[in-house]
């Protein structure tokens, strides 16, 4: 029987989209866990490139980066089916995906600023959010992938629970739900899920976490 | 059903180089739309609302974006002929563009956009990046192993801006990474690249233009 190892860190938003793959399709896999700051030879290993989580090693092949690994995934365990069948459709799905893993760097842009970057990393944060309010969440859809959801709300998660978690630790609020409706909908509907809502890192362990770690690299940055 | 396809494109970019090769490579007829990216058509805006690039595929009326995305499209919509990504689900996995993208196209930006200490460090990434990517090659003869594919449209681009680089940088791309040159050529020679990739001269007094334009010495 194939067997199936998913390396993360418990707080990676990268690292759940892969959990909530597998679990929407039902299969069985060991969960590593790694600590970033040392990282395990079995990781370097598998992703010498990068050395990043999450890698899913599938009968001792690794994959790296999430949005591959649920695109991989997708076509070996195609029940439950995270894209679209029909060309067109998923091209517009892997459209909005590129758009939100190259959104998600605001993460720590935002993290790590203070002052007049800060200023600019909010800007961004609130153009990108005007985009998927505009642009993505048009025709009245309950998720990205309509009834059910799909790789591209996956891809998007991270504005539906760590962007709560970081404006907390930065003590700003970035999203403000009634200028963002659309998007405040799905964020609400995304966290409803059973599946989602039952696999989420805790918000105030993060919270706690990040704000000593920020707290720290602040501190070294003004000396 | 009478197929329509239109690229919305510019004649110097490495990602419009992409999908024509694309086209090419499954002889699909297509109409080419060249942009001015000082004064975008009401249709490249329609199109493309997001980000407002080129290059767009249009099949049918509707819009694809993204290079990459366009030739994975092309490449499922017409499938019968000259496929570009492999069938096998991990090799398919195993395939990978961004590094080109995320890496090499910013540090040859660098090279041609900067002058002294930050152009030699740019440089310096510039062939060390190439050099990896030498190495992913080693004796194959396309990234895709024996037949061009995906890895090699995403790249070969770049290779028209090769003498670009050079002039500015003051180096031999050749002299560092033989055998990424000896891949070019050899992708050179096929018709859908020779006809899809502007005149290298041609790549460098464009980029002598921009340079003017932004300043740069």
């Amino acid at each position: 029987m194939a067997v199936v190892e998913l390396f993360g860190t418990w707080f990676s938003p990268y690292a759940y989209r892969v959990i909530w793959a597998l679990k929407l399709k039902g299969i069985s896999y060991e969960y590593i866990e790694e600590d970033i700051r040392n990282k395990s030879p079995l990781l370097l290993q598998y992703n010498p490139i990068h050395k990043k989580v999450p890698v899913l090693v599938h009968d001792g092949k690794p994959i790296c980066e999430s949005t591959v690994i649920l695109q991989y995934i997708d076509e070996i365990w195609p029940q439950n089916p995270l894209l679209p069948a029909d060309p067109y459709d998923r091209a517009v799905a892997l459209f909005w995906i590129k758009f939100a893993d190259d959104k998600v760097y605001l993460m720590s842009k935002l993290y790590q600023a203070d002052g007049e970057e800060q200023r600019a990393a909010v800007k961004e944060w609130l153009e990108m959010l005007e985009v998927m309010e505009e642009h993505a969440l048009i025709g009245g859809k309950k998720f990205f992938g309509g009834d059910e959801i799909n790789m591209v709300d996956i891809a998007f998660s991270f504005v539906a629970h760590w962007l709560g978690v970081l404006e907390d630790v930065v003590g700003l609020e970035i999203f403000e739900p009634h200028k963002f409706p659309r998007v405040s909908s799905w964020i609400q509907n995304f966290k409803s899920i059973p599946l989602i809502k039952e696999n989420l890192p805790d918000a105030d362990k993060m919270s706690a976490f990040s704000k000593h770690g920020r707290e720290m690299m602040l501190a070294s940055k003004s000396n | 059903m009478a197929e329509e396809v239109v690229l919305l494109d510019f004649w110097p970019s490495l990602f419009g180089m992409r999908s024509r090769i694309a086209l090419a490579e499954k002889g699909i007829k297509y109409e080419y739309k060249e942009e001015d990216l000082r004064n975008k058509s009401a249709l490249l805006l329609q199109m493309n609302p997001v980000h407002k690039k080129i290059p767009v595929l249009i099949h049918n009326g509707k819009p694809v974006c993204e290079s990459l995305i366009q030739v994975q499209y092309i490449d499922e919509v017409w499938h019968d002929k000259a496929p570009l990504l492999p069938s096998d689900p991990y090799q398919k996995a195993t395939v990978r563009a961004d590094y080109i993208d995320k890496k090499i196209y910013d540090l040859g930006s660098r090279v041609w956009k900067t002058k002294g200490e930050e152009q030699a460090t740019a440089k310096k990434e510039f062939i060390e990046s190439l050099k990896l990517i030498e190495k992913e090659l080693g004796d194959k003869p396309y990234f895709g192993g024996e037949s061009f594919g995906y890895v090699d449209v995403a790249f070969i681009p770049f290779y028209s801006w090769f003498y670009a680089y050079e002039k500015c940088g003051n180096f031999s791309i050749e002299a560092e990474c033989p055998k990424l040159i000896a891949w070019a050529k050899r992708c050179m020679q096929k018709e859908s690249v020779a006809k899809s990739l502007p005149d290298q001269q041609k790549v460098y007094d464009f980029i002598l233009q921009m340079k003017k334009h932004f300043g740069i010495e």
